[in-house]
């Protein structure tokens, strides 16, 4: 789960990790009232979207009158903002942060993140902030520090002060950045986050250290017992059909193809879509219908697939193992009828009673394909669309 | 032979009294030799009672000390699933099998650290198989877990994958060749796991009943590129190589919490790239696994 950028520095403030004074806003008005409140001659006006990249895209702007407040809050609010993370649709702007100016003289990255090879958590520093830390990491790799962080022993003084020196930090401010990392372990684990990235964190020209920016993903396996977190979520940001299909524990994620594919499992629905690619097409989606479908939960899939105007048809596969053939056919020829399927389908059934649930398609009399394998599967979808 | 487990395998079931525990307990204990492998059950609240003609114990260390088991499934749900591999553990037993799916990575952290600092100190090691697994089969003599068992078949085939249908799928291939398996084992999908591709790699080429292993990856993590490079200075045995994930977009989570494209050598393409320098017979097409691995012979 994403959250935005305010609410970010939010968590960050609460545990101890300094960040400049800011004001949420979601109207021109209140973002000029917000410049009021903060004072000071200057202030930032922040685009809010699950998105990186947004001062690129024109969504961050410095403004040195209120007059600029009111004219940049007016430019960035309702704008489809487009970055490199967002797609060429861009994503619509429904929140700003309006924030006093600061006084940058060094822009550094950190972030923590659970490392998969260590089984630690790995917090990472560098002298290069505010850039894309992927082209750092990919050209200069040794302005990368890395240090693994026991989560029994928890961050030492010693790991914090090698991110420190590693990066630069003046001597005058490293008691400042130490304590800074330190707070933003503790914030990470305690709020069970997959990733807590400051991207810049900066020195200021009177030595203090600050977070500019805040982006954290947090694990979903842990939302049940983050009630602030989940409160934070904000689900104009994400994709409704991905959200409409959560309603009913299924996964899905809309891609660019025109094949729709369901799938239970979601190594083998990988597979699926792989599989329809190297026979020639692209898939429309990823869409794992879990371990126990009904008849409901594939008609539901049905329906989600095919509101992507894109799909000109759907593969079914399906390794039955818990999961009936027959059960899942049933979901399939219902699904078929209420929907009043328009596009081919093919059908791959193996495992579990496949001979019953192939003989339920055939009995439909609708116009399904069947397959054996998913290289059959995907030749004939591919051939139906073309 | 098999790796991990065969009809002589005495098994706990923690969670045994749960909708799913139950569901799962009763197909394992029908398949092969799994009513004289599944010895005891673990419930504090219904310590002495028996389901399935399993007798129930109100803990781990109780169980394995009047069954004499050695492994134990689990099926506790998410909140509690952490807590019970660690009480296995303390209870020092051979293997732990932990099904559960949606338990929180950071649990998941501290436990391995735990179970890590157990064994620095001198304390027994425990193998961990998941969370977020099918578990694990050897045909004809015991399964622990959710597979399917009718699809497997007895053979001299070794089959790991992180995903539980595409292991399905991978058996179901080889028993239509005619050929067996000697254990199939999922590792699961989440990012922080016990074994890894290289530890069930190693066991197969450990195994004398195992001609050759079918290793199934998918995107995200560093696992399946070590356990190629692993193989290239040790495996005996040929392998055939498949990744999911070609298709899956950069920064999205693909179903499993470890299926998630995070830098460039977490790709599908990376790592059949690996895999093929290391000496995998690798494909782009999974349907082809069974007669690739055939062809090897």
């Amino acid at each position: 789960m994403k959250i935005h950028e305010y609410q970010g520095k939010q968590i960050l403030k609460k545990f101890g990790v300094s960040v400049p004074r800011g004001i949420h806003c979601t109207s021109v008005d209140d973002a000029v009232k917000a410049a009021e409140t903060l004072g000071g001659s200057v202030w930032v006006v922040k685009a809010q979207i699950h998105a990186g990249g947004r001062g690129k895209g024109g969504g961050v702007k410095v403004a040195k009158s209120l007059e600029q407040v009111r004219e940049y809050a007016n430019q960035i609010l309702g704008m489809q903002l487009i970055t490199h993370q967002t797609g060429p649709q861009g994503q619509k702007v429904r929140n700003l942060l309006v924030e006093e100016g600061a006084d940058i003289r060094h822009e550094y990255y950190v972030a923590a993140l659970t490392d998969r090879a260590t089984q630690s958590v790995a917090m990472m520093a560098s002298s290069e902030g505010g850039m894309d830390i992927e082209k750092v990491a990919h050209e200069t790799p040794e302005k990368i520090i890395k240090v693994f962080i026991n989560p029994l022993v928890g961050m030492t003084d010693e790991q914090a002060l090698t991110l420190a020196k590693g990066i630069g930090v003046p001597e005058g401010s490293a008691a400042q950045a130490c304590d800074a990392f330190k707070k933003l372990y503790t914030c990470y684990m305690e709020t069970d986050a997959s990733l807590a990235e400051i991207n810049p964190l900066i020195l200021e020209g009177n030595g203090n250290i600050k977070a500019l920016d805040a982006k954290f993903n947090f694990d979903s396996n842990s939302l049940y017992r983050q009630e602030e977190i989940v409160a934070m979520r904000d689900l104009d940001e994400e994709d409704p059909d991905e959200l409409e299909a959560s309603r009913f524990d299924l996964t899905y994620i809309s891609l660019d193809g025109n094949i729709g594919c369901l799938v239970n499992g979601a190594g083998l629905a990988m597979a699926t879509m792989d599989t329809i690619k190297l026979f020639g097409a692209e898939p429309a989606n990823f869409l794992d219908v879990g371990g126990g479908a009904t008849t409901e939960k594939v008609t539901e899939a049905f329906k989600i697939m095919l509101k992507n105007p894109k799909v000109k048809g759907i593969l079914v596969n399906i390794f039955g193992g818990i999961m009936r053939c027959d059960t899942i056919a049933d979901g399939v020829v219902a699904a078929a009828r209420e929907t009043h399927l328009s596009v081919p389908l093919v059908v791959r059934m193996k495992g579990t009673n496949d001979q019953i649930g192939k003989q339920i398609l055939r009995d439909s009399g609708l116009p399904i394909i069947s397959a054996d394998s998913m290289a059959e599967a995907a030749t004939k979808i591919v051939a139906a669309v073309k | 032979m098999s790796i991990f487990i065969n009809k002589d395998t005495r098994i706990i079931t923690q969670g045994i009294t749960g909708k799913t525990g139950q569901f799962h307990t009763e197909k394992c204990i029908e398949y092969a030799n799994g009513k004289n492998c599944f010895v005891a059950g673990v419930n504090p609240k219904k310590a002495g009672e028996s389901i399935f003609g399993v007798p129930i114990f109100g803990s781990v260390k109780e169980a394995a000390q009047q069954t004499g088991a050695t492994v134990s499934v689990i099926y506790v749900p998410p909140p509690g699933a952490a807590a019970a591999i660690w009480e296995a553990v303390e209870a020092d037993l051979d293997f732990v099998i932990c099904i559960t799916e949606g338990v929180p990575v950071r649990d998941m952290l501290m436990l391995r650290n735990k179970m890590k600092q157990k064994v620095a100190a001198g304390g027994k090691e425990t193998l961990l198989l998941g969370p977020n697994c099918p578990g694990l089969i050897t045909p004809d003599e015991v399964k622990i877990g959710i597979m399917p068992g009718h699809i497997h078949m007895k053979g001299r085939i070794g089959v790991v994958s992180r995903s539980g249908t595409l292991t399905y799928e991978a058996v179901g291939q080889l028993t239509e060749l005619g050929l067996g398996q000697s254990s199939a084992v999922g590792i699961g999908g989440d990012p922080i796991n016990g074994l890894k591709h290289i530890d069930v790699m190693k066991a197969f080429n450990d195994d004398p009943d195992t001609d050759a292993v079918i290793m199934i990856g998918e995107i995200g993590g560093p696992d399946e590129a070590e356990a190629a490079v692993w193989c290239k200075a040790n495996m005996k045995k040929p392998i055939v190589g498949f990744i999911a994930g070609v298709t899956a977009p950069a920064g999205k989570r693909m179903g499993h919490a470890g299926a998630l494209i995070s830098g460039g050598a977490d790709t599908a393409n990376a790592k059949l790239a690996i895999m093929e320098e290391c000496g995998f017979t690798v494909t782009r097409d999974p349907s082809e696994m069974g007669k690739l691995l055939k062809a090897l012979l």
